[in-house]
Formats: C-alpha cells, sequence, structure tokens
C-alpha cells in the first residue's frame, strides 16, 4: 500500500504542471473558444511526445501506464487546455500499429463514445471536430475510421471539439471484438475523471485566493465563517475523486484480462476496474459540478462575468463529462457490475 | 499509487473477520438494544487472547496504524459495537505512554484484556465543542486533590473500571494551560453515575463528582499538562478509529430487503445504491490514505478531519434514501413482522444523527479543514 506518487508520476506531474501552467494561460483558453482547439498548443505538447506517451514501447509509445497518464490528465485539467489528449491517448492506445503520424501527432485520433448497431453514427464524438481517426464500436466490433475532419464544431456549452460525423462502412478497418472499444471507453472515463479532478482543484484555489482577497463588511469574505465551510467541504471531495481515479487506474493498469476479478461491495471490497472506472468518472464529475458551482458563487456578482477565469472551469465541468450521455445510463450500468444485472421482465415484479 | 494491502496486513484482517464470526452472534445484537449497552466483551475479549489487542497499542506491540484501520474498518462493516473498544485503546495507548510504572501495572493489564472496560471524562454540561472550556476542578488539600463537577457522555461508565478525567487545576492561566488530566478507578467514593437514554436506542451517562478526594499517584502525564495528554489520545486515533464506513453495512441491509421484495430492480433504487457503493469506497480510500500517511510517520489531523466531514455526510444521506425508499417497511422496529431488513434501516435512522457530532463535529472539522488545509483567515 502505498498512497503517494511515484518518482516516475512525480516528473510527468512537475513536466506538464510547468508546461501547461506556461503554455495555456486563460487567455489561451478564450482564444481557442469556441473551437475548442490550439493547434499552437498541440504542436507544442506534440514536441513533448505527450501523442506518444501512453503507448507500448513496442508499438514505438513511451510506454506509460494509466496511473502516468491520470497525472497528466489533471494537469490537462487544471489548465482546462484545448488539446485533446485524452481522446488522442485512449485511442492510440487502442489501436494494434498506430501510424507514425498519430505517434506524433501530425494527425489527431479519438474515441467514439455512444455504442449503437447496424451503423457508424456514433453521435456526438469527442474531439470530432479535429480527428481523422475515430475508434469505435460497431456490430459486436470494434473498429477505426478516418476521414477529413471538419474543423469546426457545433456550438457548445464548453466549446469543445465535438463533432457529428459520417464514415462509409466499407472504410471501417476492423481492430477486434467490442472488448477492445469497452477498454478504451473505460480508458476515457479515467482520464476524463482525472481531469475533471483538475478542474476542481484548480477551482478551489482560484476560490480561495478569491475569498482571501475580496473585502466586504471591511474584511475579507474569507473570514467569515459561512464562507469558510462552503469551502472546507470541498477537499475531501475533491482529493477522494483523485484517489478513486487513480486506484482505478492502478486496478485497470495490474489488470489480467484473463483473471477472474474480486468484487464483494458487500465488504467495501471493489477491485474490478471496470466498476471503479465508472465510479471515478461518475464521481469526478459530481464534484467537478459542485465545486466549480460553489467556487463560482462565492466570487458573488463577477462570478458570473465572462471575464473571471471560473466561468471556464464551471462550463468544462460540465461539458467534459457530459459527452458521454446522461450519467443516469452510467449509474445503471454500475449496478448492473456491482448488484448484479436485472431482466427487463422483471423490472416491475412484486413490488 | 498502490492500493493492496500487504500478505501480512491481509491476514490480519482474515484473522478479524475469524474472531468476529466466532463471537458476535445476532443474539448479541439483540442484547445491545434491549440493555442499550453496546459492547461485545465476548469478541473484545478473543482479540485479546489473540494478542490483537496489544499488537494494536504503539509502545505495547507493533502499533501499525494500518492494522488499527484495519481492525476497525472490519468492526464497522460488520455492524459490531466498536466504541466501547476505542476507549480501551486510546486510555491504554495514553497510559502506556505517558503512565508512571504504578498506573501502568495497574491499569494496563485490565484494559489491554478486554476485563475491564474505560470511559472518558471529557466533555461537560457546559463544554461540548469547546473542550478546553472545561470546568470539573480539582483543588489542592494538603497531599491530596479534590474533585468536584460533572461530565456528559461518558458512555459505558456503568460498567467501567476506570475513567478518563479532564479537569481544571488552575483557573487563573490561560484556558488549555490550567488543565490536568486523572486517570481514576470508577469506585473512588464520591462518583456516581446517571443513565442518559439517547434516541438512537443507546444508553449514555452523566458522570458526578462529589469532594472526590485523589493523590498524585492518578495524574496522568503531569500537572497542568491535560490538553498535551488529550494530544496523545488524538495521536493514537490518526483518524482511522472507525465512522468513516458506515455506509457499508447500511447498502448491505438495505440491498438485502431490496432483493427480498424486488425493489433491487427498479432503476431509481439502483441508482441510489451504485451512489452509496460509490461514497463507500471513497470513504474508505480517504480513510485508508490517513492510515498509510500514519504508517509513513505523519500525522492525519486534516485528513482524519477530511474522512469524517466526507463519509458522515454520505452517511446520512444514504440512511435518508434507503428509509425512504423503504416506505413503511422503514417504519417498523427490530423484530416487527415486515420491517425493513430486519429493522435495521428503522434504527439506521435514529443512529444517524449522533455521527456528524461525536467525536468532533461537522462544524469543528470544517474549521480544521478552513484554517489547517485552506489557509482561510481566523473567524471573527
Amino acid at each position: 500500500m502505498k498512497v503517494s506518487l511515484s518518482e516516475d508520476q512525480r516528473a510527468v506531474e512537475e513536466l506538464f504542471s510547468e508546461f501547461f501552467a506556461k503554455t495555456s494561460e486563460p487567455m489561451v483558453v478564450r482564444r481557442a473558444e469556441p473551437l475548442g482547439f490550439d493547434s499552437e498548443l498541440w504542436s507544442k505538447l506534440c514536441a513533448l511526445d505527450a501523442p506518444a506517451m501512453g503507448v507500448a514501447v513496442e508499438k514505438g509509445g513511451g510506454g506509460a501506464g494509466l496511473a502516468e497518464l491520470v497525472v497528466l490528465g489533471e494537469c490537462v485539467g487544471r489548465s482546462v487546455a484545448p488539446v485533446p489528449i485524452i481522446e488522442h491517448t485512449v485511442a492510440v492506445r487502442a489501436l494494434p500499429e498506430p501510424s507514425a503520424e498519430l505517434l506524433a501527432g501530425d494527425e489527431v485520433a479519438t474515441i467514439a463514445l455512444q455504442s449503437v448497431t447496424g451503423g457508424l453514427d456514433w453521435g456526438l464524438i469527442p474531439a470530432g471536430a479535429v480527428a481523422r481517426t475515430v475508434v469505435g464500436p460497431c456490430d459486436g466490433a470494434t473498429v477505426a475510421v478516418s476521414g477529413e475532419p471538419p474543423g469546426v464544431a457545433p456550438s457548445n456549452h464548453a466549446c469543445m471539439p465535438v463533432a457529428f460525423r459520417t464514415f462509409e462502412h466499407d472504410t471501417a478497418t476492423k481492430l477486434g471484438d467490442s472488448s477492445v472499444w469497452s477498454r478504451a471507453l473505460s480508458e476515457w472515463q479515467i482520464l476524463t475523471a482525472a481531469s475533471l479532478v483538475g478542474i476542481a482543484a484548480k477551482s478551489l484555489d482560484t476560490g480561495v485566493e478569491y475569498v482571501k482577497a475580496r473585502e466586504q463588511f471591511g474584511r475579507p469574505i474569507g473570514s467569515f465563517q459561512a464562507v469558510q465551510h462552503g469551502l472546507a467541504d470541498l477537499p475531501a471531495l475533491i482529493d477522494g475523486a483523485r484517489l478513486l481515479t487513480f486506484k482505478a487506474a492502478w486496478a485497470m493498469d495490474a489488470s489480467d484480462p484473463t483473471a477472474p476479478t474480486t468484487t464483494d461491495v458487500d465488504d467495501n471490497d471493489v477491485n474490478d476496474p471496470i466498476s471503479l472506472a465508472l465510479m471515478a468518472y461518475l464521481f469526478a464529475a459530481e464534484v467537478a459540478a459542485q465545486v466549480t458551482d460553489r467556487v463560482l458563487h462565492y466570487h458573488g456578482g463577477y462570478g458570473f462575468a465572462a471575464e473571471y477565469d471560473i466561468g471556464l472551469y464551471y462550463r468544462r465541468a460540465r461539458g467534459w463529462p457530459l459527452v458521454l450521455g446522461d450519467p443516469a445510463a452510467q449509474y445503471q450500468r454500475l449496478a448492473d457490475r456491482l448488484f448484479g444485472a436485472v431482466s427487463t421482465d422483471d423490472a416491475s415484479r412484486k413490488r | 499509487m498502490d492500493f493492496s494491502l500487504s500478505t501480512e496486513a491481509t491476514a490480519f484482517r482474515q484473522e478479524i473477520k475469524d474472531v468476529i464470526a466466532l463471537t458476535y452472534t445476532p443474539d448479541r445484537r439483540g442484547e445491545h438494544h434491549r440493555t442499550g449497552t453496546f459492547a461485545c466483551p465476548a469478541l473484545y475479549q478473543e482479540l485479546a487472547r489473540r494478542g490483537l489487542l496489544e499488537r494494536i497499542v504503539p509502545g505495547l506491540g507493533k502499533g501499525d496504524p494500518i492494522e488499527l484501520w484495519i481492525l476497525f474498518n472490519e468492526l464497522e462493516k460488520a455492524s459490531v459495537p466498536y466504541d466501547a473498544l476505542s476507549v480501551i485503546l486510546i486510555v491504554s495507548a495514553m497510559v502506556n505512554r505517558l503512565g508512571t510504572d504504578f498506573q501502568r501495572e495497574r491499569i494496563l493489564a485490565s484494559l489491554i484484556s478486554a476485563k475491564s472496560y474505560a470511559c472518558l471524562g471529557y466533555s461537560e454540561p457546559g463544554s461540548g465543542s469547546d473542550v478546553a472550556s472545561v470546568s470539573t476542578r480539582a483543588v489542592r488539600d494538603g497531599d491530596q486533590w479534590v474533585i468536584n463537577g460533572s461530565k456528559m457522555w461518558t458512555t459505558m461508565a456503568h460498567e467501567a473500571d476506570w475513567i478518563l478525567l479532564l479537569t481544571r487545576t488552575d483557573p487563573t492561566l490561560p484556558k488549555h494551560r490550567g488543565l490536568t488530566m486523572f486517570v481514576l478507578p470508577m469506585d473512588t467514593p464520591g462518583i456516581s453515575v446517571e443513565p442518559v437514554w439517547t434516541i438512537g436506542s443507546e444508553r449514555t451517562n452523566a458522570t458526578f463528582f462529589d469532594d472526590v478526594r485523589v493523590g498524585d499517584e492518578w495524574v496522568l502525564g503531569g500537572l497542568n499538562k491535560g490538553w498535551a495528554a488529550m494530544g496523545v489520545g488524538l495521536t493514537f486515533e490518526r483518524g482511522v478509529v472507525g465512522e468513516t464506513n458506515s455506509g457499508v453495512p447500511l447498502l448491505r441491509h438495505f440491498r438485502q430487503w431490496a432483493e427480498e421484495t424486488g425493489a433491487a430492480h427498479d432503476p431509481a433504487i439502483r441508482r441510489q445504491m451504485a451512489q452509496t457503493a460509490i461514497d463507500n469506497e471513497v470513504a474508505k480510500l480517504l480513510t485508508q490514505r490517513s492510515a498509510w500517511m500514519a504508517a509513513s510517520g505523519e500525522l492525519p489531523l486534516v485528513e482524519g478531519a477530511m474522512s469524517k466531514l466526507f463519509a458522515t455526510a454520505a452517511y446520512q444521506k444514504g440512511v435518508h434514501w434507503f428509509q425512504q425508499r423503504a416506505g413503511a417497511a422503514g417504519l417498523l422496529r427490530f423484530g416487527e413482522d415486515g420491517a425493513a431488513a430486519e429493522g435495521w434501516i428503522e434504527y439506521e435512522g435514529r443512529h444517524a444523527p449522533l455521527c456528524t457530532i461525536r467525536g468532533g463535529t461537522t462544524e469543528i472539522n470544517r474549521n480544521i479543514v478552513a484554517e489547517r488545509h485552506l489557509g482561510l483567515p481566523k473567524c471573527v
């Protein structure tokens, strides 16, 4: 048992927190709106070999595990960086032979999140506005398709580079059965959770700074107990979300697909990586929404003003996770895994 | 990060589970709720017989905070009353650390074998969260102390052999500095105990001190060093001694009922069960972090406050949900036909309010996080 970062993870944190602090200032984030993609920032990130960081060494990547990528994900969230590194990372990890262009980041890849039957109509695709390659599910298989990205996104809540895309069926390359996509989806949930932890952590920092500086009634509003207590509930939520995200990554990194996973929810012993990924995603989404809401509130009217940074975080805290759809569906998936699936005939039985 | 337990810790955990399975039966639960005395002598003594209590106390045994966490985690998950045991261990740790040879000899063996209980005389009718304001007085008279005053929430005082008693010895000093801790035999003349009944079926007590005369041999940790002595107790607890896993038996009990009745098929109910499972996992991880930090030589005061803030709020939310979801069956108590989860759901509804009060209220824990973690200015 060890509840702190490894030396490697610390190095990743140092590298990327410094990088994003310098390159993805709020001005850069605003300038990238409404598309939500900054090609210059993406190029700088590529110069650090970030696009291939999570790819296995034998496939030409950096060989980082999911836990290291979680560290990167949190840094992305802290700066709400307008780069699709999370989508790109999970997509290239799912490809058996990622091309040199994808490894270098000269081309962007992404993952389709909606499972649909009988076609490649995947709904809104995260990073779909800028990604050439899309990994997604198709009739029990996992496929990759390529096409010219539109370069524009429908106007949206969080200024994300999302897009509806259409692909020809016969251009799809089969990558494997549906488990390839399922795993990529769990990885997307974990890294998105990490980015939401980053959003929440940075927002709390912003809130604490603000209430220390803002004076009303002749004293900093941060000296009022009502304000203090509203903020004091938040660190446990953020730390809890971070620990849960790391546990999910740890379980996923350690998971042997052939070994049975031990989960006994009655004994609070959950080690199944797919359940943990769902938990991390769902919890981090709630936490990021709550933290940004409260911190925006303590800014008073200025929190509602576009000029203040908290608004950038508030919208992304909601938008980044929502591209997967209503969390209600994910809660049902989690319940099925933890408590056993329910057949629809049973739904209205007895009660 | 690595969330797995060592082989040794896993074996320790299994042994605790074995002791619980061997010694805790449903009729004991009935007895607790009938008598109001929530303690399990057979279980505690079996732990003692195996040397597990001694092993937990720093200085007497290994004193590994991870094992301390595992012990209370397992007891709480199994809905076994653990408060009486936590007081035994806290007082043992304090006496071992601060006590004289005489005190160690007289007190430790009886506590660590779980043949005796102890109780905590900290709070008073007029001193709760502001515990340093206690007014129970110990006044010097020749070579003796004369103690007068009263203590609240002295749970187990009616069965205990020992009381840890926080007194004011010097009212001229600032409030934290004029305090002295005593550890007294409960049969000392002048001590009397009155029951205080709670809405959670549990009996606690008010304990009164009328001209109680004792010598210096019962001072624990030195004259006017009472506040530091309390700190030793807190350092032992390290935020891992219970109160952060109540959601686990809650979910288990509710799910048992929901599956029997078919309610477990309702998506709205499944969502709340899944949310509770997430909260339980988070509460566990936060507590596990405190245990790990303590094992690494740090004192996780702020982290312990965070775990308690999160876990108790989440538990109360879950209790509210599940009592509602159980409908009228959630009204019925233990022993009534049709009671949800044999009456557990109704009981948890009465037990829940205690969790955000005892062992440091939510407000005190928020103050700790606000001042020591967020660095916010002292409140006005």
